[in-house]
């Protein structure tokens, strides 16, 4: 019940801050010099055309009417035109987005599953030789940005050891599922086409791995340094004396009440995965809506900008949601404190 | 021989109270190496022009006749698609990335801590909760995205990408310290200034801003990886700096449509990213251990 | 089983050192003490003398940086120190168990106590037990330990107990795992007084109806008086002076004991008592003889040389101290 309540405050301010996001996002757009019917036209484009352009984008219009304009589009189904590919956003929103949904959903999976033993192992043999390299690989892992993991994870395992696909979301050849979710994995299982679901996923293994690695070093340092410090604690010590075995120790009392810690940061690092996508999907012409929403942003397509920034502006908030669940149900104080 | 250099430590603590920090800065190894290659790194942007075997090549030069050499002794990390040196064009590149790091910093930690000590000092009124909101909204998107959209909408080059940066940067110091403050401005020390009829601007930069700083270094020197991380993706997608400049991102960029035979383009330029982060967060451990009480 | 004249349990000559960043911490030396099977001591001295190290050794829960350089352990004349992993397990499960000084850390915070003691039930029994088995003795535990509504307290977190509650619940933790002794470290320091009575009345009664023994840990020595059998006083990791619980009050040998009951507050008493004057000295360089030297009003020139050797004052009560050293030893 308090988790339900303590969820749906931290919910009703975040889509405050969604509502005054699309504002700066729209008054930075119209605001900032540069005329966005010229910059899409090009400079060479006869100066009827821009006026046209112009008008029908209602940018001769008032800011605040242009935002009406704007924020009712968005609850009617009409995202503007984009100004890049010619047609209303929502339309380009659907095509591109599920194969974005995709990679950063594996990308998050990537990051628990080795961030979560990496940081066990490293806490539970503290200071010896194992320890140490996960301590240097988490270190290196910080520091390299996605984009130069992308390139270096190309160049070995595409270009030097041909184990995987350098670019796109499906070998040539394999025909895409029927679309059902748009999640290529997803809809290979539900209608029983396997060597999609296999090819799909052999092709997500690099990219996603790219937008994982600096997020799961991260949350294995503070995995480590949380298991050390409960490994310490009395109440761990009081479960050896009562003779519970090693291994439940570890994987049930210890692991719990470390992974708060972790969690709590699990939020800020999927926004830097959806960030990153941008350069990822870039890097791997991946067909999502991150690609999509950079080609946007290089040809100055404002409709296109702010869906996208929208886009990972709601995708932030279900993280964080989903992470105040989750961190609700590992720690029962987090519940208690809120119900005051 | 161990006694006495425990015996200098001793001496050297009690003497000064920077050499307590210094202390326990130095303890870390790592921490010696991040502050080292800074320095070094630091040095080489500055002495760039001197130090550098082929200074033109920095800025506007082609020389098609020697483009994409593999790296030799006369180009350590080759040349590039126009015959430029790589390893001069990296080292004028530090220059930008330490510039991006300066700016951005300057220009977000000041007013970003100033408005979270107000809001936190004064945390029921209307302006604080303005500030906070506004915040909120600054941090509903990832900061490289934000500073891409920024990016996007503006003329690309070095100073606009600056710009865009330090626009998404600020209201997490804000948030940082509004957190700490409020905390903080309910201990008795500052009960206590309160009460002798202290100025609220004393109390909030003398009083609590102390408090804050260790956790405040910390977060700059951490963020300074950061920030060259982002401004890299920024003229990695062509957002930020412009050809010729000699910018790491740009290089990398560049280089990536020449993978996987012309390798060195791309590479060399990404190892130095790599390093330059890795000793920002190395320097920032070494900062959290020096204000952590923990640590004696 | 063999067990020399009835000792349950024997720590010969136990050294125990912590290795920090400023070098090496040496904590425990030559400590020896034993329990009688059924036989209740307690162990006595100032907070950071090494009591909780020598419990920690026995349980061979030590933290990683703490250095085991010499001494035995013998439970039921096995070396502790030498058995195998499982073995240790075994005991633990089945026989020793220990209580720690702060029932708020414990006990696991993000757990419920349910689920916390059902495992203990479950891993030391000898069988397989049912679920509902397991629930019926976890629920017997909790009412041995007179805890009021075991039920509501199973479907508690521990941060929605009081202290007093959370100690009891420890206790009935120890009660599935402490079939032969059990190790209280100062099991009501961190409650209020009067719940301090009732913890250690409850302990008193429980080790009594299941012939427990027991070590009890404290820094006060009126608290263990009107429990224990035998008393053992620590002093900066080295035992001074151990006998008879009786003994020892009526005719405290070593100056540290003396310096220990004379500083207990007297409700007749005229003046309040001044303490002991000095610091325990530092375990980086502990003095070359007997550790209370820098402290004791009748240190003498071999105190500071020597370690002295224990003797046997009185039947059964003995001190290590130069003062009480016999003719021609």
């Amino acid at each position: 019940m308090s988790t339900f309540k303590f969820v749906g405050k931290s919910l009703a301010y975040s889509i405050i801050s969604l509502i005054g996001l699309s504002v700066l996002v729209f008054v930075l757009a119209r605001v900032l010099p540069g005329n966005p019917a010229r910059a899409a036209l090009g400079p060479n484009a006869p100066p009827e055309a821009v006026q046209a352009l112009m008008q029908q984008l209602h940018l001769n219009e008032p800011l605040y009417i242009q935002y009406w304009y704007w924020i009712s589009g968005i609850f009617t189904g009409n995202w503007g035109l984009s100004l890049y590919t010619h047609r209303n956003v929502l339309l380009d929103v659907e095509q591109f987005f599920p194969a974005t949904l995709e990679l950063i959903i594996m990308a998050g999976i990537i990051d628990l599953l080795l961030a979560i033993p990496l940081g066990l192992l490293a806490g539970k043999m503290e200071n010896t030789y194992v320890d140490n390299i996960i301590r240097v690989l988490t270190y290196i892992g910080i520091a390299i940005p996605s984009f130069v993991v992308a390139i270096f994870l190309q160049l070995i395992f595409g270009y030097g050891l041909h184990l995987f696909p350098i670019i796109g979301e499906l070998s040539p050849g394999v025909t895409p599922p029927p679309r059902i979710t748009g999640l290529y994995v997803i809809d290979g299982l539900l209608t029983g086409e396997f060597n999609v679901v296999v090819d799909a996923i052999w092709h997500l293994i690099l990219p996603s791995f790219s937008l994982a690695l600096g997020p799961l070093a991260q949350e294995a340092r503070i995995l480590r340094s949380a298991v050390v410090e409960n490994k310490n604690s009395d109440f761990t010590l009081s479960e050896i004396s009562h003779g519970l075995p090693d291994s439940i120790i570890t994987t049930k009392y210890l692991l719990k009440p470390s992974l708060i810690p972790m969690i709590t940061i699990y939020a800020l690092d999927i926004s830097s995965i959806i960030a990153n996508a941008f350069l990822i999907e870039f890097i791997f012409n991946w067909p999502g809506i991150s690609r999509y929403g950079l080609n946007a942003m290089l040809s100055k397509d404002l409709n296109g900008i702010i869906a996208v920034v929208m886009i990972a502006g709601v995708l932030f908030v279900i993280a964080n949601t989903l992470v105040d669940v989750i961190i609700g149900y590992l720690d029962p104080r987090s519940r208690e404190e809120v119900s005051d | 021989m161990d006694e006495k250099v425990s015996r200098k430590n001793l001496i050297k603590r009690i003497r000064n109270k920077y050499g307590r920090y210094w202390y326990r800065f130095k303890r870390n190894k790592l921490s010696i190496v991040g502050l080292g290659v800074l320095i070094a790194l630091i040095l080489m942007a500055i002495l760039a022009s001197l130090i550098t075997p082929y200074p033109s090549n920095a800025g506007l030069y082609i020389n098609l006749s020697q483009e994409n050499l593999p790296p030799s002794l006369a180009h350590p990390f080759g040349t590039d698609m126009l015959g430029r040196d790589i390893l001069t064009r990296i080292i004028f590149g530090l220059r930008y990335s330490f510039l991006l790091v300066g700016v951005v910093l300057s220009v977000t930690v000041i007013p970003g801590v100033v408005l979270g000590l107000i809001a936190g000092y004064y945390p029921k009124r209307w302006f604080s909760i303005l500030i906070m909101r506004v915040a909120d909204i600054f941090v509903a998107v990832p900061p490289l995205l934000l500073a891409l959209s920024i990016a996007s909408v503006l003329t690309p080059n070095i100073t606009n990408a600056m710009f865009a940066v330090s626009l998404a940067w600020w209201p997490w110091y804000t948030r940082l310290v509004y957190t700490s403050t409020t905390s903080i401005r309910n201990e008795d020390f500052v009960r206590a200034a309160e009460v002798i009829g202290a100025s609220p601007s004393h109390i909030m930069f003398s009083e609590i801003m102390p408090n804050l700083l260790g956790t405040i270094l910390t977060k700059v020197s951490l963020d300074a990886g950061w920030v060259i991380l982002i401004g890299a993706a920024l003229s990695f997608v062509g957002l930020g700096a412009q050809e010729p400049t000699p910018d790491l991102g740009t290089m990398i960029s560049e280089g990536a449509a020449y993978l996987p035979q012309v390798w060195w383009i791309s590479i060399f330029p990404a190892i130095f990213i790599v390093i330059i982060i890795l000793a920002f967060n190395l320097l920032g451990d070494g900062i959290k251990d020096m204000f952590s009480s923990s640590i004696r | 089983m063999v067990m020399e004249n009835g000792k349950i349990l024997e720590v010969k000559d136990l050294a125990v050192s912590y290795k920090v960043y400023e070098g090496i911490l040496k904590v425990l030396r030559n400590v020896s003490f034993y329990v009688l099977k059924g036989e209740k001591i307690g162990i006595i001295g100032e907070s950071g003398c090494g009591k909780t190290t020598s419990m920690k050794s026995i349980m061979r829960i030590l933290p990683t940086n703490a250095l085991l350089e010499g001494g035995e352990i013998y439970y039921k004349g096995k070396n502790i120190l030498k058995i195998s992993k499982k073995e240790m397990t075994y005991l633990r499960r089945h026989s020793i168990s220990m209580i720690f000084q702060d029932p708020s850390t414990a006990l696991n915070p993000v757990f419920k106590i349910g689920p916390q003691i059902y495992d203990i039930v479950k891993y030391s029994s000898d069988r397989r037990l049912t679920k509902s088995e397991i629930h019926e003795l976890a629920i017997s535990y909790l009412k041995q330990a007179a805890l009021p509504e075991p039920e509501r307290i199973l479907d508690s977190y521990p941060f929605q107990l009081s202290g007093g509650m959370k100690q009891r619940v420890n206790i009935a933790m120890s009660l599935a795992s402490a079939n032969d002794l059990l190790i209280a470290d100062e099991p009501g320091t961190s409650l209020d007084v009067t719940i301090e009575d009732q913890i250690m009345r409850l302990l008193k009664s429980i080790v009594e109806e299941k012939h427990l023994s027991i070590i009890l840990i404290s820094h006060a020595l009126g608290t263990v008086r009107g429990f224990v059998d035998r008393i053992y006083v620590m002093y900066a990791g080295t035992i001074v002076e151990y006998g008879p619980t009786k003994s020892i009050f009526s005719n405290p040998l070593h100056p540290y004991t003396r310096l220990l009951i004379e500083s207990v507050p007297k409700l007749m008493g005229k003046k309040i008592p001044e303490g002991i004057p000095g610091v325990v000295p530092s375990y980086l360089n502990p003095p070359l003889g007997c550790r209370f030297s820098t402290r004791c009003p009748f240190k003498m020139d071999i105190c500071e040389r020597e370690m002295p050797q224990v003797y046997e004052a009185e039947d059964g009560h003995f001190v290590a101290c130069h003062l009480f050293r016999k003719e021609g030893s």
